[in-house]
């Protein structure tokens, strides 16, 4: 058998493609400074964030919401970066990894993450904590299951999740029962 | 005080760093995100890569049509096999340090797409965004040739391999006659398995920044577990030399196998790189992460027979493992049922069968991890059908000798695991019948297995510089992809010259660094470990000879073996207050820095006399939903053996990261082929499914520690394979336990379980 | 992903001049919204979906969950998931689409996405996702990859020879069940969309997901002020623990007369093209005793016109389970 075949071929020969979108400015917080930028509208706050800003502590896994690497906090909320256009988040205020330690005094977190060896390649790390981050201030986790729960929507390879609950109970148990434990 | 007085080396000193749960060295960069990945090496004037994959699976390509993406501006480039540079035509210089024989996939070479998702061009442009849109306007047209992607048609044509691979070992020849034996078996089972396609999906995607330095030179950061690796592909592909390639990539986001061959976006990035003159950046997709090699599918065939009493009388193990039509992957899948129990009548049968896929790649325990759990669910088989416990079973037949070879083995603490396990577990609480643990709708099941793999050992280099404060840096051309490869080599190190941890660093992820094997088959601790070890030892023995040269000084005429190396200083083991510090010792010759280089090479004598390996039991329990079918892994004790452990904070961390891959590959992962269009079809992370948090319950991890002087100078045996093998099995085991069905096909996904 | 431009109103008036004079439905439109972006942008990544211009209406407000006049609570379209899940009205009165929201997605994404999103979620479907493939759901004539391929995770309800693929939801499971009221603003003005009437089944037209027009916008989804709160719950079962789509799920709720079932409400998610409901089957339970005999019963008529592709027979039997365990566990029935 041989046939030709071309599986992408629908619409393909008509229309121009369209020239790609002018760059808009953004104003947002970045780790508690202001930052203007100049990104295209397809630009997700992912990639601003690793490819204009430097940022590259937040990590791409997937760019598809299927991993949690890149979850950053918007607002204090966490969210997915690789789903969220750069252009979307005008006048927002954005956490990332890097803006968690205050100087050299780590976040708790961190602290419990290094502590309790709660990853090993590191790749999934910042995500985990800002998801963690994101965690104790939503004040939905009570117990370990909870904390499974709620962290299932960062994939860890290694598979270091006994030990990212480890820490982040560790943390929870140092902090008072209350809504706004845990905020960076 | 502080040492006994016979010490052979300083592994055994008290306030050792060889054996400290001491928290990775590389933390802070992790958790701060300061850990630089491949892909995070941004460089002025960056270009960005995107691949453009193959719709079929088979055939050719008739043309492509990138007219509309070069006209949008901003895009620089889209190659294709049409306007590629010339590459070399000899199969050797596409050889990379992990190849099988045959002939590796040349990206971009040819018309011919060999399997889907196959590169087949690549956009580059001014950003990423620009280069993923323009790649949606290249319009391809193919001939599309019949394929084959079904293992159980190929199989007819299945064909027995030669030593096709690096470490691979083919089946011994038959022992006894273990057909006849079977046949005559008192009791016995035969069973039917199949291993799914896996791929590896470390968490970070590869990628590749090529670097391009005015002088032409490049700065390669790719995914890799072997620096040098990615060099030798560069330099040959490209017709480089050594010194205008330079590979730095000190952090790699997971790798299991997949960095041990050089992938093709690194031929991307550094054809684009090369051919603009410019840097580019070349990052795969999530999708495309299944566009390489993977664990193959398997087919197999255990039959055991014994006696009434649990002695085996018989081991059959055959497999039919998949490889692509140009190169054959091999992995060592049933040698390991000649090993493992004590059976006068054995035989062994492995083949490959040919498939249009791209090849197999070595994934966590490459063949254990596939052979054990069929043998593992066939002895547990075995035990129903006897009436016998399982544990009870496996101590029946246990082997002090390796019987494939008859060699003895350098140490083999299986027994203690059997029993510290089981203790740990609470097994002897087992109640033996099958369906006879539940709670509510949740049947209880539990299940054991045996985990081995191979303590293997290769040539290293290590350097290490001493700077008169008492700094020391060492470093060798290895990885380090998670397992903790730089806070172990620093403990090694710190240990041998009595440095505390925070005045040593050790490098890696570096092409100008002494040469390192691969990182994989858990062997960088033996390897590089000792390399590293080797160096310090000769620093060492330079510090006491030139203290003991110090005609006015304490330790005058005292050699390296009547010192101890502790906090920075050189102390009397006669006298403690005979001291010098190291920079007292530096500062009186003169002497800034201290430096050495040392290679460590096997004991092959001695090896060669031995069966080396790293040993497991593993517990598990599930509870499985009686009408839904779902699993729940809920406990799991694995107790391994595998010589001394050099931090066991980390080493567990590798074996419970290694139980969760069990997990994974118990219940959940698997590539599905449509085999109409021969393409992987659940390609991402929402359908290829890896454990969750949610999946993962009490992991107990026991560490048996051995002493073997053989196995190298450190007596450690890694630990990064040996916590996946034999938990598939333990899983199935424990559900044929809750259950009553004996279930052979991995991932044991819900309907499989319904269905059975 | 495609070129397009982004623009945010300051208004819904503003928004629907955004997407004014489009037809058609909403899934076929060339100008979308874009809220959560959950799900939009992930399909314009994977070149699915090619808008040519985004409007942006996560700031339009929209996003309150209040008490309507007939005792129900009206859900923002644009509240996000997570505060709807989490809102103690909802979790008090309605608390299994609590439950069905929670067992969607994870965390990060449910802070994301906004309930009017959630009900135009797009399939799953391997073969709509992966443009080297066949399929109609995507590009309409090119065939079904699915009926002859990997449809594990595919329909055994109300599919045709056109397009086996599921929808996605949970949340809109429970709706289904809930009878919940979609309320929609256009250039017609408002109007109002019975939950059973919003999503579609493949047919001949599997390209369209839903009766929402092309330039109409949700505004909010009415919860009746039945809400199920002592008879009802939310049950999914999937391939791993967490984070995974349904292959089947459940929400049942029954108004219970002590022992005896006086109306039932039956939702499945997984099996079809939308969340499913049949009549019959609850009318089967209807007046008769909150047994595992009369589930089961029930259980068989809803799946009485199943049918099974090469890959996905077990979701019939697994599917009537599930029915009895989650109705079993809406009535406080013990399961022995």
């Amino acid at each position: 058998m041989s046939q030709p075949t071309g599986p992408a071929s629908r619409s393909h020969a008509r229309k121009q493609p369209a020239p790609p979108p002018e760059p808009m400015d953004v104003t947002l917080t970045i780790n508690g400074s202001r930052k203007t930028l100049r990104v295209a509208p397809w630009t997700s706050l992912l990639d601003a964030l690793r490819l204009h800003l430097d940022l590259t502590g937040t990590k791409k896994g997937c760019d598809h919401g299927q991993c949690g690497a890149c979850t950053v906090l918007v607002d204090g909320r966490r969210i997915n970066a690789c789903l969220t256009l750069a252009v979307m988040t005008e006048g927002r205020a954005v956490t990332t990894i890097e803006g968690l330690a205050d100087g050299e005094a780590l976040h708790p977190l961190q602290e419990a993450f290094v502590e309790q060896d709660a990853f090993q390649c590191g790749y999934c790390t910042p995500g985990q904590i800002c998801s963690a981050v994101g965690l104790l201030e939503e004040g939905q986790a009570r117990t370990d299951d909870d904390i499974r729960e709620l962290m299932s929507g960062n994939l860890c390879r290694c598979g270091a999740y006994p030990n990212i609950v480890a820490a982040i109970r560790q943390v929870m148990d140092s902090q008072p029962a209350s809504q706004d434990g845990g905020t960076p | 005080m502080i040492a006994k007085p016979t010490i052979p080396d300083p592994l055994d000193r008290p306030g050792s760093q060889i054996g400290k749960p001491v928290s990775r060295v590389d933390g802070r960069l992790k958790v701060t995100g300061g850990a630089k990945y491949a892909a995070e090496f941004n460089t002025p004037g960056l270009a960005h890569g995107y691949i453009v994959s193959s719709a079929i699976a088979r055939g050719r390509i008739l043309a492509v049509d990138t007219a509309k993406a070069l006209a949008l501006p901003g895009v620089l480039q889209v190659f294709t096999h049409e306007n590629r540079p010339s590459l070399p035509w000899f199969d050797r210089k596409w050889k990379d340090d992990d190849a099988p024989k045959g002939s590796p996939f040349r990206p971009l070479y040819d018309a011919t797409i060999h399997h889907a998702l196959q590169p087949i061009a690549l956009v580059v442009a001014e950003s990423f965004e620009l280069a993923r849109y323009a790649a949606r306007l290249i319009h391809v047209t193919y001939e599309a040739d019949d394929h084959q992607t079904d293992l159980r048609e190929a199989s007819a044509h299945a064909f027995t391999p030669g030593k096709d691979k690096g470490g691979f070992q083919p089946p011994p020849k038959p022992r006894g006659d273990a057909d006849r034996a079977l046949a005559e078996a008192e009791v016995s089972v035969d069973l039917q398995f199949t291993q799914a396609v896996e791929h590896h999906n470390p968490m970070e995607m590869h990628a590749s920044t090529v670097v391009y330095h005015n002088d032409g030179t490049l700065t390669v950061h790719d995914k890799t577990q072997g620096p040098l690796n990615t060099q030798t592909y560069v330099c040959n592909v490209f017709d480089l030399s050594k010194d205008s390639v330079r590979v730095i990539s000190p952090f790699v986001g997971g790798a299991f196998g997949s960095g041990l061959r050089p992938q093709h976006q690194l031929f991307m990035a550094a054809l684009a790189a090369i051919t603009l003159k410019r840097s580019v950046r070349v990052e795969l997709t999530r999708p495309q992460m299944f566009s390489f090699g993977h664990r193959p599918e398997t087919l197999q065939r255990v039959a055991l027979g014994a006696r009434k009493d649990g002695t085996l009388t018989a081991v059959i193990h055959e497999a039919v493992q998949e490889t692509s039509q140009n190169e054959n992957y091999v992995e060592v899948v049933v040698n390991w049922s000649g090993q493992q129990y004590t059976c006068d009548n054995v035989r062994l049968d492995y083949k490959l069968a040919r498939m249009d896929t791209h090849t197999p790649l070595d994934q966590r325990a490459p063949g254990a991890a596939t052979g054990i759990p069929a043998l593992e669910i066939a002895i547990d088989a075995l035990a129903a059908k006897l009436g016998m416990d399982p544990l009870e079973l496996r101590l029946k037949n246990y082997t002090e000798v390796d019987p494939n070879t008859g060699k003895p083995f350098s140490s083999k603490e299986l027994r203690t695991c059997f029993r510290q396990g089981a203790e740990r577990f609470g097994w002897h609480k087992r109640s033996h019948a099958p369906r006879s643990m539940r709670e509510g709708r949740q049947l209880v099941g539990w299940g054991m297995a045996t985990g081995v793999w191979d303590a293997m050992q290769g040539q290293a280099v290590a350097s290490a510089r001493l700077g008169i404060d008492g700094t020391l840096t060492v470093g060798s051309a290895t990885a380090d992809i998670g397992p903790g490869t730089y806070t172990a080599m620093t403990q090694i190190a710190a240990d041998i010259l009595g440095l505390p941890i925070d005045q040593v660093s050790f490098q890696l992820g570096d092409s100008n660094l002494p040469m390192a094997p691969l990182q994989g088959g858990s062997w960088t601790v033996s390897s590089v470990g000792s390399a590293v070890k080797a160096v310090c030892d000769r620093l060492r023995d330079k510090l006491a000879g030139l203290a003991a040269g110090l005609n006015d000084g304490p330790l005058k005429g005292l050699r390296a073996d009547d010192l101890v190396f502790a906090d920075g200083f050189l102390i009397a083991k006669a006298d403690p207050s005979w001291r010098m510090s190291i920079t007292e010792v530096m500062r009186a010759n003169d002497l800034l820095v201290l430096e050495d280089e040392a290679r460590s090479i096997p004991y092959y004598k001695s090896q060669m006399q031995h069966a080396l390996g790293t040993h497991s039991a593993i517990f598990a329990e599930v509870r499985v939903d009686e009408d839904l079918g779902t699993v729940q892994v809920t406990r799991v004790v694995s107790a391994v053996a595998a010589g001394r452990i050099i931090n066991p904070k980390t080493a567990r961390s590798q074996v419970m990261g290694a139980v969760v891959w069990g997990i994974g590959m118990a219940l959940e992962e698997e590539s599905m082929t449509d085999q109409s269009l021969g393409r992987f079809m659940n390609h991402d992370f929402g359908e290829y499914h890896i454990p969750v948090n949610a999946d993962v319950h009490d992991i107990d991890v026991i560490f048996v520690e051995e002493q073997d002087d053989i196995v190298n100078p450190l007596g450690a045996k890694g630990v990064g394979e040996i916590g996946i093998v034999g938990v598939p099995a333990a899983i199935a085991n424990a559900i044929y336990h809750a259950t009553g069905k004996r279930l052979c096909d991995l991932p044991i996904t819900l309907d499989r379980i319904l269905e059975a | 992903m495609r070129a397009f431009s982004y623009h945010r109103p300051d208004s819904v008036d503003a928004a629907l001049r955004g997407v004014a004079g489009q037809s058609g439905t909403t899934t076929e439109a060339a100008v979308k919204f874009v809220a959560g972006g959950t799900n939009l942008l992930d399909l314009m990544k994977a070149d699915v979906m090619r808008p040519e211009r985004l409007v942006d209406i996560s700031r339009l407000g929209l996003d309150r969950i209040e008490e309507t006049a007939d005792g129900g609570l009206r859900l923002g379209a644009l509240a996000r998931n997570a505060d709807t899940a989490h809102d103690e009205r909802v979790q008090a009165r309605y608390p299994m689409l609590s439950k069905a929201i929670l067992a969607g997605a994870s965390a990060q994404l449910r802070n994301m996405a906004t309930n009017g999103g959630n009900l135009l979620q797009r399939t799953r479907c391997y073969y709509f996702y992966d443009t080297g493939t066949p399929c109609n759901k995507r590009e309409p004539g090119t065939g079904c990859g699915a009926l002859t391929g990997v449809n594990r995770i595919h329909a055994i309800l109300g599919a045709s020879d056109r397009c086996i693929a599921v929808h996605p939801s949970d949340m809109c499971v429970a709706l289904a069940a809930l009878e919940a009221v979609v309320r929609v603003s256009g250039p017609r003005g408002e109007r109002t969309i019975p939950f059973a009437d919003f999503h579609r089944l493949p047919g001949d037209t599997p390209h369209i997901d839903s009766n929402l027009a092309a330039d109409e916008l949700i505004t909010a989804i009415d919860l009746p002020a039945e809400g199920f709160a002592d008879h009802s719950t939310y049950l999914k079962v999937r391939d791993r623990a967490s984070y995974a789509f349904a292959l089947v799920s459940v929400a049942a709720a029954l108004e219970m007369d002590g022992q005896t079932v006086r109306t039932a409400r039956l939702a499945l998610g997984g099996v079809a093209h939308k969340p499913w409901r049949d009549p019959a089957a609850e009318a089967e339970l209807a007046g008769r005793p909150a047994s595992l005999e009369s589930f089961r019963k029930a259980a068989r008529v809803l799946l009485r016109d199943a049918r099974g592709q090469s890959h996905n027979a077990f979701k019939i039997g697994l599917a009537e389970r599930a029915i009895v365990r989650a109705l079993a566990e809406a009535a406080g029935v013990e399961h022995p």
